[in-house]
This record gives C-alpha cells, sequence and structure tokens, in this order.
C-alpha cells in the first residue's frame, strides 16, 4: 500500500512552503510568475485533490476515474495561463517542480528501508510525469485553438464589402486566396449584393500578392455566381508586375473588366449608371 | 398537371416560379412559353427564381434553352433574383448560364428589358 497520500495530507503546509520556493526558483525571479497569493491558492488546491485522488491507493493510473477532479482542475489551469501568455516551461513547471519536495519526504519517511522508498519515489515520479505531461498537452491545445481563432477571425475580417456608392459595391482583397477564403469572400460578397440590390461590384486585388492560375479561377467564380445573380463585376487593382505575370503565366481572366486602379473601376462603375462627378468651380 | 403560370404585362412576359421544377414540368413551361411569345407578340420575358433553393443542371439548362427560343422569336430573357447559395452552386457546377441575362430584381429586370426594347 502507498503511504504518498498519508504523507501529502501529513505534511502539507511544509510540501507548500517548499514546492512554491522550488517554483520561484525554478523559472527565476524575473519571470512573469503571477501574485503570490493566486499561485498560493492553486498550488494548494491541487494538493488538496492531489491527496483526495491518491486516496483510494491509485498513483500511478491518472487517467482513471477517482483523478477525474485533478486533471479537471489541471487542464483548466494549463488554458488560463496559455490564454495568459506564460512558457510552456512555466506552465509544466508547476507540476514537475512538485518532486523534489516530495521526494525528500518520501526519504525521510523511509530511513531504514531504501528499497520502499525507491518504489515509492518511482510511483511518485510516474504520477506526477503523467500529470505534467498532461498539463503540456492541455496547454498547446489551447494554443491551438487560439491560433485557429485567430485564423477564422482573419478571414471574416480581410473579406470587407464596402459601398461605395448607391448601387456600387467595392471588394478589396487583401492576402493571398486560396478555395477556403473564396468561398468566404463570394458568400459574403452575394449577400451584400442582394442586401444593397447593387448591381455593380468591383473587386479590387491590388492587396493580393500573387495571381497565378489557381487566383484567377477563383475570380472568375466570383464574378460568374455574381453575375448569375444580376450583378457585374469589375477587377481592378493590377499591378504592373501582376500583369506581366498573367500574360506569362498564360493566365486568362475571360470577358470581365478590368482596370488599373479602384478610381478607374469607380469610373467606369458610374458611367455604366450614367452618373457623372462634375468639379463644382468650373 | 399544373402548370406555371404566365402573366402577360404589355409586351412583357413574367413568370414566377414557386414550385419545384420537375422534368415535365419544365417541358411544360417551354411550350406554353413559346406559344405565347408568337401568340403575344411578346418582347420580352422576366423569370422570377427568387423562390428556389435549389437550380439543378436540368433547370439551369432550361433557362439557357428557354432565353435561346424566345431570341430566336426576338424577344430578351431576363432571369432575376437567383439567390447567393444557388449562383454559387450553379458556378461549382460549371454551369454559368451564358447568353441567360440576369437581373438582381424584378424591378431592375423590367428596366433591363424596357431599355432593350428602347433601342431595338
Amino acid at each position: 500500500m502507498t503511504r504518498i497520500p498519508q504523507i501529502l495530507k501529513q505534511h502539507e503546509s511544509e510540501l507548500l512552503e517548499e514546492w512554491i520556493a522550488a517554483q520561484k526558483g525554478a523559472v527565476g525571479p524575473k519571470s512573469s510568475l503571477k501574485r503570490d497569493g493566486e499561485l498560493r491558492e492553486q498550488a494548494h488546491s491541487f494538493l488538496n485533490l492531489l491527496q483526495q485522488a491518491t486516496q483510494p491507493g491509485n498513483v500511478t493510473n491518472t487517467e482513471s476515474a477517482e483523478w477525474q477532479p485533478v486533471r479537471g482542475f489541471l487542464s483548466e489551469f494549463s488554458s488560463e495561463r496559455a490564454r495568459q501568455g506564460y512558457s510552456p516551461t512555466e506552465t509544466a513547471t508547476f507540476v514537475f517542480s512538485l518532486k523534489q519536495p516530495l521526494f525528500q519526504r518520501l526519504q525521510s519517511e523511509f530511513p531504514s528501508d531504501p528499497a520502499g522508498s525507491a518504489e515509492e519515489t518511482w510511483a511518485a515520479t510516474r504520477m506526477l510525469d503523467q500529470l505534467g505531461l498532461f498539463v503540456t498537452e492541455v496547454y498547446q491545445k489551447s494554443r491551438e485553438e487560439v491560433i485557429i481563432r485567430q485564423q477564422q477571425e482573419m478571414i471574416e475580417i480581410s473579406t470587407p464589402v464596402i459601398q461605395l456608392w448607391a448601387g456600387v459595391l467595392a471588394l478589396p482583397l487583401i492576402g493571398t486566396l486560396d478555395s477556403n477564403r473564396t468561398q468566404v469572400v463570394m458568400e459574403t460578397l452575394l449577400q451584400r449584393i442582394v442586401d444593397t440590390g447593387s448591381a455593380i461590384a468591383i473587386i479590387d486585388i491590388t492587396g493580393v500578392p500573387t495571381v497565378d492560375t489557381m487566383v484567377a479561377q477563383h475570380l472568375m467564380k466570383t464574378v460568374a455566381a455574381a453575375r448569375l445573380m444580376g450583378a457585374d463585376c469589375l477587377i481592378s487593382g493590377i499591378r504592373p508586375q501582376i500583369a506581366q505575370t498573367m500574360v506569362h503565366l498564360g493566365v486568362a481572366l475571360g470577358d470581365i473588366t478590368t482596370k488599373a486602379s479602384l478610381a478607374d473601376a469607380f469610373a467606369a462603375a458610374l458611367k455604366k449608371k450614367r452618373l457623372m462627378v462634375v468639379d463644382e468651380r468650373v | 398537371m399544373d402548370r406555371i403560370p404566365i402573366l402577360k404585362m404589355g409586351d412583357l412576359l413574367l413568370v414566377t416560379i414557386q414550385v419545384d421544377m420537375h422534368d415535365r414540368l419544365a417541358m411544360s413551361l417551354q411550350d406554353d412559353l413559346t406559344d405565347k411569345i408568337v401568340s403575344g407578340k411578346a418582347r420580352g420575358v422576366l423569370i422570377d427564381i427568387s423562390a428556389l433553393d435549389m437550380v439543378d443542371s436540368f433547370i439551369g439548362r432550361m433557362l439557357a434553352n428557354i432565353a435561346s427560343m424566345s431570341r430566336i422569336l426576338d424577344a430578351e430573357t431576363v432571369v432575376v433574383g437567383m439567390r447567393p447559395a444557388v449562383a454559387i452552386t450553379l458556378v461549382e457546377l460549371g454551369l454559368s448560364l451564358r447568353g441567360v441575362r440576369t437581373a438582381l430584381n424584378v424591378d431592375q429586370g423590367m428596366t433591363l428589358l424596357r431599355s432593350f426594347g428602347a433601342e431595338g
């Protein structure tokens, strides 16, 4: 029968002190560790949960049901730290730094039984390693979630549809066009065309770094879909180098009207609507 | 058998498709429409598909056929009110309905047809 739960219970306050000291030592004085009180609270509740989880005597299988509270606490702790910008080392150190104080207790508990001490130390190592790895895994997962969320936000904010005039929309595209983004661009543009009843849409590709056959195909699809709905599309913002590359690559935009700048496209749109901009001074 | 009503407004014909099209309905629409164009001396046809959630390749082809037929009979066809999702599906299917004129809504479709009338 393991004596780890007993040790955790008996020496709780000493363990806590030593553990907190070890954490501070491990990450260095200039670390971004949070206020003492918060860390102490977290450490205290972790020790409590650990003690409860080890009580039934199972210390090496942290996947089992009685460890659920500990895992829950750690995953919350880890994802919170990931959000706050702690490094993986700092996060995992929370668990690993418990080793030293715990091992010392285990050794002093078995003064005349080195074999028993070694066995207990081994069990404690396996337990803490599993928990530490779990913390790192959760940390990484929460970072990935942050990245995915940012990607989605980027896609959303990178497709603004602007109304230039009653019945004239503009869609300044920035960044590379892949099929995923084209889908979003297409849906946003078409929806705005319906909402505003615009018969002309200008797609400005000044911010698109390269136009290859794929990008051209995506653009043509968007224009074809808009045309099916009854809106005309103009493409503007084709830089000189892009025009050259397109011709060298043999990229054709079909019968889509293209203009060099957004201003030219806007002028063409106004002309199509039979509107005119007049200089008042003349 | 169900038939799709064709309304005559001056020299324009207005067709509103509100039910799911199946083959026979489409064929009877083609028959009725060509008859009406000839008998009513229509110069323009307006087909409103804003109620359709789904347009498959068959209906797409039917729309293109109607446009070609009416052009032979000297009437312009304008398809109006296609939903964004429908447009995206048609483009993904590779059907861009060349030769079919489109407009956002019935209003703009009318304006478009009248402008043809003025020119022709």
